[in-house]
């Protein structure tokens, strides 16, 4: 068992060039133990490259790194690994059952365990009826939820998702959430890669934002930078020196359409800055908050100029 | 290796294996083969059964005379079964590593606790068992007719047999290995193409013995060394006849020049190291 605090991915200027294309320009993140992980960025950050690095899918060019105190692509460590690709594809012939026998085997898991995983697995991404129907005839939320099984079978210490909800409807991701939920009650360390910044900020301790190949920020999301709140004040005439006075109770305060908006830390400034207006003698007509959010996150962190993916 | 890590590597090898032939049962691609290769049995069963019958009735043909023709109708059948399990083993395997890499299924293969070269190897010794099974039903069966309808076996059966064998074996291993770099269309010509300019090289070097010009035998040497298949079949023909039939190139299998026995040498060798290429490629790509 890993001790909670030990590193479970450490990588040091991870990067991986395919001829001058730099794909991956320097990782270098440390992911700990029971932790639920978000890697964020726009399309071809080089997130899913990252993801293949880690799992001795792709060499790096240069760098360092450990999965699980072992060296990248060490088949022990891949023993209890998990991954699910995105577009999780699958040898359309197999049925459900055999799929996760297959992989069961690719495991080294005995016969014994093998079935009792593969049945309680199934049972769990609700496709105990579906067990034998070829691939072929299943909907891509069953393909997506198979995959998922698979990803679980050796009760891994680490998962990797790589956009476990695309192509799931409402229950299909509250499934992998749920599923999300009990791997972080066992200790299991989930690695996730999304770009439904609604499902990570519901399901991730941590994220990191990955641009052009740099991990440029790292944001845990219970901290006071993230549980900031964003504050829009419709105020009367004022001093110009206001902006100026405003600045001791929270960052980004700024005149915006006729009012003037500022990040505190907490709901507990709020008084505070009420009082503080009304001593000055400020008219103060209205005061309206909102948590900052991953997308505002997403925005800020990846700055102007992104285009879409 | 521990004898933990040799297990480790034998049970990946037999998961490789199992999933691979179970792929070409499910697919029906195992049912497609044996249904064409009855079909195939069966007219040359026929075919056999009248010209056998016919020389019996042939009352001035001598028993060396009888015995050259079954000798030739035999060949003749295993020529065909040459040409299909050529094809088979050049097709079957053709998708087998580049089409998962393609498609991504690979990527879930290869994170798993095995070592990508227990892959290459399952795959390979699974299309090899394939091939050579489908080799061994056709070519026996050509053997069982003439030995049921005209109570004759060439001589040499057995080498005969294993030299196809090799062949095949041969043709499946330089398929896996290019699959290791190129996608299947590209896979399928490159190897087809090689056996081609063999086949080709072969008839240029019995034109250029029969007319005696030493560059045009040159030429088909250097094909053959180029891509050593057709000559094995070439060696298998040789060994399946007489001494007599083969001096006097009494038969399209007769021919001018036969390949040196050195070939097998190289072919044995040619397989070898493409399987290393194979896997030293696989072992190091993006997937």
């Amino acid at each position: 068992m890993v001790p909670t605090t030990s590193p479970v991915i450490e990588t040091h200027g991870l990067r991986r060039q395919f001829g001058e294309k730099v794909a991956v320009a320097d990782l270098s993140l440390t992911v700990t133990a029971g932790e639920v992980f978000g890697f964020l960025g726009p399309n071809g950050a080089g997130k899913t490259t990252s993801l293949k690095m880690l799992l001795g899918l792709i060499a790096p060019t240069a760098g360092e790194a450990r999965v699980l105190g072992a060296p990248l692509g060490d088949r022990r460590a891949l023993g209890r690994v998990g991954f699910l690709p995105e577009h999780f594809r699958f040898p359309e012939w197999l049925t459900g059952h055999e799929l996760l026998e297959f992989h069961g085997r690719l495991y080294g898991l005995g016969r014994a365990r093998r079935r009792a995983r593969v049945d309680e697995l199934l049972e769990r991404v609700d496709l105990l009826d579906a067990a034998h129907r070829r691939l072929r005839d299943y909907s891509k939320g069953m393909l997506q939820r198979v995959g998922l099984a698979q990803a679980l079978l050796a009760e891994p210490a680490l998962v990797f998702l790589d956009e476990p909800t695309s192509g799931l409807d409402p229950l299909g991701r509250l499934l992998v959430r749920d599923i999300i939920g009990e791997l972080r009650g066992r200790g299991v360390t989930v690695f996730l890669n999304s770009h439904l910044l609604g499902e990570v900020e519901a399901t991730c301790d941590r994220v990191v934002f990955l641009r052009q190949g740099l991990t440029v920020h790292e944001l845990s999301l219970s901290s006071p930078e993230a549980a900031g709140l964003a504050v829009e004040l419709r105020l009367g005439p004022h001093g110009d020196d206001l902006l100026a006075g405003l600045a001791r109770f929270g960052t980004e305060v700024a005149e915006a359409d006729g009012g003037v908006r500022l990040v505190v830390g907490g709901e507990e400034t709020l008084p505070e800055l009420a009082r503080w207006l009304v001593e000055r003698g400020v008219p103060l007509y209205e005061m309206r908050c909102q948590r900052k959010s991953l997308e505002a996150w997403f925005l800020e962190v990846m700055g102007e100029g992104q285009r879409p993916g | 290796m521990k004898a933990s890590g040799r297990g480790e590597v034998m049970r990946g090898l037999l998961t490789i294996v199992r999933i691979t032939v179970h792929e070409a049962v499910r697919r029906r691609i195992l049912l497609a083969a044996l249904l064409c290769g009855a079909a195939f049995l069966a007219l040359y069963g026929t075919g056999f059964y009248f010209v056998a019958r016919e020389m019996q009735h042939e009352a001035a043909a001598s028993l060396l005379q009888r015995r050259l023709a079954l000798n030739l109708l035999v060949l003749a059948g295993l020529f065909a079964v040459n040409f299909l399990s050529v094809m088979t083993a050049v097709l079957l395997p053709a998708d087998a590593l580049s089409g998962e890499i393609a498609s991504g299924v690979m990527q879930t293969v290869a994170s798993k606790p095995v070592r990508r070269s227990t892959i290459v190897l399952g795959k390979w010794a699974a299309y090899v068992l394939l091939v050579g099974g489908y080799l061994l039903l056709l070519a026996g069966g050509v053997l069982a007719i003439g030995r049921g309808l005209g109570h004759f076996t060439p001589p040499a059966a057995g080498a005969g047999l294993a030299l196809m064998a090799l062949e095949c074996a041969l043709l499946v291993t330089v398929v896996i290995a290019c699959g290791t770099r190129f996608g299947t269309i590209t896979n399928g010509v490159v190897v087809l193409g090689l056996h081609g300019l063999a086949f080709i090289g072969n008839w240029v070097e019995q034109i250029g013995t029969f007319v005696g010009n030493d560059a045009a035998r040159a030429m088909g040497t250097i094909a053959s060394l180029i891509m050593p298949s057709e000559s094995l079949w070439q060696l298998a023909a040789s060994r399946m006849q007489p001494a007599v039939m083969r001096e006097l190139h009494m038969s399209p299998f007769s021919p001018a020049s036969v390949p040196s026995p050195a070939m097998i040498v190289w072919a044995a060798g040619y397989l070898g190291i493409a399987l290393l290429l194979g896997l030293r490629h696989f072992r190091r790509r993006a997937l």
